[in-house]
């Protein structure tokens, strides 16, 4: 894969900006290039609750290598049989290198019928995404798919 | 302008589970973008979107700034009774826009 | 970078061979390229997002403008019929100007005309939107552009301008869209270049784009001086690559990677 010095590239430019923007004003706040694993625990921690979340029940449909990461389509279904006893509350979809770790939270309950719901994400980086599911008795379950973005041949300056 | 595009069936048989489909028009800019001249574009996301039928709420969501431009949003539901679906997106810049649609259940 | 410059290698080398245009039984839409989750995204009008362009555009069709306090449909009517056919025949020629004009030029022509409204910029949300709702009406439309004997010289110095190397990667546009079409650059498949779709939702652009933007793209990526907006270079590029289309459906607003 050509991604490793694409990456690179970027974060280079990156810095290079910043130390011009440094020269001319005397305050910079350095933001974090991309969301860590840590943010992505301390994100998941924040539904959780610390919580354990088990592996399960939950299924991510991602495509595995997408044509581009601006635009990625993501359904997130749940096993469940959506009962007023027992049903999905709520949906919660992070990622591991975005600058942030959220994409979205999901609240449903049991006359959605089905726990399924889909959107489209932006995805900055090869990476992985994790979707969460808080079911009524309180209980966590989990689902991750690793994504390989491919970055477009010929890209355009947008600003 | 501001447009949506909702796909929700015209009509349904009472206790079918159907799928909502809806569409906004957003940049949904992330805020972490700069200019050309090295300053960051602001954002500008869609943070809340809420379905509510005949009144009560069906289904609400938390956007962030990883959705994609014109965010695309389904889910799905029971229907049990005629009435109307009332979309709102909700967004930074004082962004609100409102959308429905009506069922009738056979 | 080391990688990018193994490819345009690999073109040149194949470039040397000489350009062949592709046989009519090969030609391929950009969409045939896609993978099935982009397809999906252009197949279902509530999913594809160059919608909310024609419905933007289906707003201001109907909404007066200009001096003469007139909207496109006081004169056109429904778009539905009065508009079925008339992308798939642009760039057209232009009696006023001698010249082809395409879909964008001959919106603002009618503003300035027959509405006494300033023109819309390029690439402005109006502009697209208006374009993209005279396009949609003729979705499935064979492309008929160039029939017209009057505007034989321009196709010819659109094909000279495809045809042409430049650029500080000397490439020209066959180079990659005849020669290599069935090949991929980096992650992106090369496509065989026709412009079926516009204007279309490109998820790079996370936009609606002309076919202009996107030939200004991808001069840039030659990394040749790309041309104004407007400039007649590129309406003879757009008038060439249409022709050479003639006979495929159109697709707008298409969705494009």
């Amino acid at each position: 894969m050509q991604l490793r010095p694409d990456t690179t590239r970027r974060r280079f430019l990156g810095l290079a900006g910043g130390v011009a923007v440094a020269g001319a004003v005397p305050i910079v706040t350095v933001r974090p290039a991309e969301a860590t694993p840590a943010m992505l625990a301390s994100a998941i921690r924040n539904v959780t609750n610390g919580a354990a979340v088990k592996t399960g029940k939950v299924k991510l449909d991602i495509p595995p290598l997408v044509e581009n990461g601006n635009t990625v389509p993501m359904t997130v279904s749940v096993d469940s049989p959506m009962a007023p006893e027992d049903h999905v509350a709520s949906i919660h979809v992070f990622n591991e290198k975005n600058p942030q770790p959220n994409i979205g939270n999901f609240y449903l309950g049991p006359h959605a019928g089905r726990a399924q719901v889909s959107t489209r994400v932006r995805l900055a980086d090869s990476q992985k995404i994790v979707a969460i599911a808080k079911l009524s008795d309180g209980s966590y379950w989990s689902a991750s798919v690793d994504v390989v973005v491919t970055l477009a041949a010929c890209t355009e300056e947008l600003i | 302008m501001a447009s949506a595009l909702i796909n929700v069936p015209a009509k349904a048989k009472r206790g079918d589970i159907i799928e909502i489909k809806t569409l906004m028009s957003h940049i949904m800019e992330t805020g972490y973008r700069h200019t050309a001249t090295g300053e960051v574009v602001p954002r500008d996301i869609i943070t809340s979107f809420t379905c509510r039928f005949n009144g009560a709420e069906i289904f609400r969501a938390d956007l962030f700034p990883a959705i994609s431009a014109n965010p695309f949003i389904t889910f799905f539901t029971t229907v049990t009774q005629s009435g109307k679906f009332e979309f709102e997106w909700i967004g930074d810049k004082g962004f609100s826009e409102t959308a429905s649609a009506s069922i009738t259940v056979e | 970078m080391r990688s990018f410059g193994a490819i345009t290698a690999a073109l040149l080398v194949a470039g040397a061979v000489g350009a062949t245009e592709i046989p009519q039984a090969e030609r391929r839409s950009g969409y045939s390229f896609m993978k099935p989750d982009t397809r999906a995204i252009q197949d279902e009008d509530t999913a594809n997002p160059g919608m909310l362009w024609v419905l933007d555009g289906e707003a201001l069709w109907k909404r007066k403008s200009g001096a003469t306090e007139k909207a496109c449909a006081d004169c056109h009517g429904d778009a539905r019929t009065s508009m079925k056919g008339v992308a798939a025949r642009y760039p057209a020629f232009d009696k006023a100007t001698g010249r082809p004009i395409d879909l964008e030029q001959r919106i603002n022509s009618c503003r300035s005309n027959h509405q006494q409204a300033t023109p819309l910029p390029f690439e402005s949300r109006e502009l697209l939107a208006l374009t993209a709702f005279v396009a949609r009406q003729s979705q499935g439309v064979p492309i008929e552009t160039g029939a017209d004997p009057q505007l034989a010289p321009f196709i010819a110095k659109g094909r000279e301008l495809y045809m042409q190397r430049q650029g500080q990667l000397n490439l020209g546009c066959t180079n990659c869209h005849d020669d290599n079409w069935d090949k991929r650059l980096a992650g992106s498949a090369i496509t065989q270049g026709h412009p079926t779709g516009y204007p279309l939702y490109r998820l790079e652009w996370q936009s609606l784009g002309s076919l202009q933007r996107r030939l200004r793209a991808c001069i840039t990526g030659i990394r040749a001086q790309a041309y104004d907006y407007g400039a007649p270079e590129l309406v003879e590029l757009e008038l060439y690559l249409m022709g050479r289309a003639r006979g495929m459906a159109l697709e707008a607003p298409a969705v494009r990677p």
